[in-house]
């Protein structure tokens, strides 16, 4: 019999993931590792994480059809996985709530975290205050720059953002910052690392974390609508919200699993966020996967009008999704991205995130490739709040 | 046995001591860095490292980052690692170790890039981001060129690791002196005691010290229980400030600190 794919655990998928760090970040990998394995057995905590979603994060969070919208596609049918209604705005909540509790398990009282959009700096700024931890937030000194308003929202939480002025000055050196504190500060701090890339057993745990999107939307499609979506759409930066919400159906052949990640001003021009689609693998941040880098190895930079996809790489378990041709990914380029916040915004009355607007942007390419009449769940992952200004700007309305 | 090894057991054995220095390949250009690698060879280095600049260096603090970063603006190319070998090769016969991080070499390809860090005439190389439990490809590869091929220890490894990874190194290992990334601390921890007296237990390979070593004083104390010592900021500072002369001053000056 086949293994199942979800039933993949770190540290490799396929030849993908390890764990390319020095080595005296080693002993705290195992560290966490250990009490993962064992938090993830005992019901005292997996209780107590579904508690906090419960009563603190707000889950289940509610499907959203999307009627209007969708009729702009001709025939198909959008149903929304609303993780914009999550306590602080987006999916990234899951994540924190269950590594914050990892921390307290370890007795560590600080926190670093790294941040591109800010969802997940504001996140993890989130969880430190409600259990009282210390908490340091990395973001390159650009995203400081384009996602003010959540630095704002980090530092009245009580945290401290560092702007990242090396390298590329995006979430790729924040990153680079974030693994330096902690290998200098490992016995007091835990990194608490926002996306499912990174050495294992981050992909795998994260991902755990985040799988509670898709396990609810399975149930609440098969309620809904009395079956299984035809496919599934989400972005992919890191990738953390895309394999939440692919992860429960990875075994259900017959739905379809699209990745939309950031094209930037265009797949063919050298100003992408397009990993999967233009990288080649290679290690990034502790991880064998695809990532964008030049000939002699050096890690290329990223772009992308969404701070939060801006990265040169992407999570092991999606390079080998794609390698398997499990998963599909497909590149949406900046302005693709901006009509369907519009549009998302102007049928529906929801602003997402411009991140999440890249999955909306992807129903373009599925009315086409998908049945008439097909149902397509998308995991909208943020909302887009923290957006308006770049999108004030790019829309002429500031 | 390797040149390295052979080198640093004498030096051991003649109560002199060890000074391994490191400068980025291609800081601030080509030739510049070629000079500096003969100048600290002249003037008291017994093992060069030659950093090749990366993108991502997590392992190095600020002054090395800005140093592999300004190297690569002016546009260093990963071949140009074993140009300066063999340029430096041709003026001195003190032996080099590549110090690289794994993507650039993963890209050349690992056998590729064996079989060129010998052509070049390198002893071998420090792995700084991988371990050996990833680094079979790079073991295999070293091993049949009889290449050094160095692992990192640290203070937070288990005594399981520490023996894992000072097995599966050749020339040295690479005692990590405290938790923390490159650069200068006033006060070395008794941890590198701790991490060396671990290594050293073993028997198998000699270690050296890295991180955080910047006078001649800390120089002469790690060199009373370990095999010796790893200055690489202190040289690159020197450099930034005083060029080929303050390079070549700081290299005396910690020289001053072997026996």
């Amino acid at each position: 019999m086949t293994p199942k794919l979800s039933a993949q655990v770190g540290p490799y998928f396929g030849q993908f993931g390890g764990r390319f760090v020095p080595e005296p970040l080693i002993a705290a990998l195992d560290e966490l590792d250990a009490t993962y394995q064992a938090a993830r057995k005992d019901e005292s905590f997996t209780n107590e994480l579904a508690q906090l979603h419960l009563e603190y994060t707000g889950r289940p969070s509610i499907i959203t059809e999307a009627k209007r919208f969708a009729a702009q596609f001709g025939d198909i049918r959008v149903f929304l996985k609303r993780e914009d209604l999550n306590h602080t705005g987006s999916h990234k909540i899951n994540n924190v709530m269950g590594q914050a509790l990892l921390a307290k398990r370890m007795g560590k009282k600080r926190i670093i975290a790294e941040t591109g959009a800010g969802q997940h700096g504001v996140a993890s700024a989130t969880a430190a205050a409600y259990f009282g931890l210390d908490c340091v937030v990395y973001m390159g000194e650009v995203d400081t720059e384009r996602q003010a308003l959540n630095v704002a929202r980090m530092k009245l939480l009580g945290a401290e953002v560092v702007a990242v002025t090396t390298g590329s000055r995006t979430l790729k050196d924040a990153i680079n910052e974030a693994l330096r504190d902690w290998v200098a500060n490992v016995d007091s701090t835990h990194y608490l690392l926002g996306t499912v890339a990174g050495p294992h057993p981050f992909p795998t745990m994260v991902r755990d974390f985040h799988s509670v999107i898709g396990k609810e939307s399975k149930e609440q499609m098969l309620a809904l609508t009395g079956r299984l979506p035809d496919a599934i759409a989400a972005c992919v930066g890191g990738g953390s919200n895309a394999i939440g919400i692919f992860h429960a159906f990875l075994d259900d052949e017959a739905v379809q699993l699209w990745g939309f990640e950031a094209a930037g001003d265009g797949i063919d021009t050298p100003h992408h966020a397009a990993t999967l689609n233009r990288g080649v693998p290679g290690v990034l941040h502790g991880a064998m996967s695809y990532m964008l880098q030049d000939a002699d190895g050096q890690t290329s930079e990223s772009h992308s009008i969404s701070a939060g996809l801006d990265y040169p790489g992407v999570g092991p378990e999606h390079s080998w999704l794609k390698d398997l041709g499990r998963a599909n990914y497909f590149g949406i380029t900046d302005a693709q991205a901006m009509d369907a916040m519009k549009l998302m915004s102007q049928t529906e009355g929801i602003i997402p995130a411009i991140e999440t607007a890249h999955a909306l942007a992807g129903m373009e390419h599925l009315s086409k490739v998908l049945p008439k009449g097909a149902h397509v769940l998308v995991n909208l992952s943020g909302r887009g709040d923290k957006d308006m200004e770049t999108a004030g700007r790019y829309f002429g309305l500031i | 046995m390797s040149k390295v090894e052979t080198i640093l057991r004498q030096n051991r054995d003649s109560g002199r001591g060890t000074l391994v220095g490191y400068f980025p390949a291609g800081y601030p250009t080509l030739d510049d860095s070629v000079a500096a690698f003969v100048a600290m060879a002249k003037n008291g280095c017994d093992i060069l490292e030659v950093g090749v600049p990366y993108s991502d260096p997590v392992m190095d603090g600020l002054v090395i980052q800005q140093a592999t970063e300004k190297a690569l603006a002016n546009g260093f190319r990963l071949s140009e690692t074993f140009e300066v070998i063999r340029k430096v090769r041709e003026q001195v016969d003190t032996p080099m170790l590549v110090m690289s991080y794994w993507n650039p070499v993963l890209r050349y390809g690992v056998d590729n890039f064996a079989q060129a860090l010998e052509d070049s005439g390198a002893q071998g190389m420090i792995t700084p981001d991988l371990i050996p439990d990833e680094g079979a490809s790079w073991i295999d590869a070293a091993t049949k060129r009889d290449l050094d091929h160095v692992f990192l220890v640290a203070p937070s490894s288990s005594d399981a690791r520490v023996k894992a990874n000072s097995a599966a190194s050749q020339g040295f290992v690479y005692s990590v002196s405290t938790m923390g990334i490159t650069g200068e601390r006033a006060n070395l921890d008794q941890l590198a005691r701790q991490v060396v007296g671990k290594v050293k237990d073993l028997g198998t390979a000699p270690t050296c010290v890295g991180v955080g070593i910047s006078s001649a004083e800390q120089v002469r104390e790690v060199n009373s229980y370990a095999d010796g010592a790893i200055v690489g900021t202190a040289f690159v500072k020197a450099y930034e400030s005083g060029g080929l002369e303050g390079l070549t001053e700081k290299t005396r000056e910690l020289a001053r600190g072997l026996g």
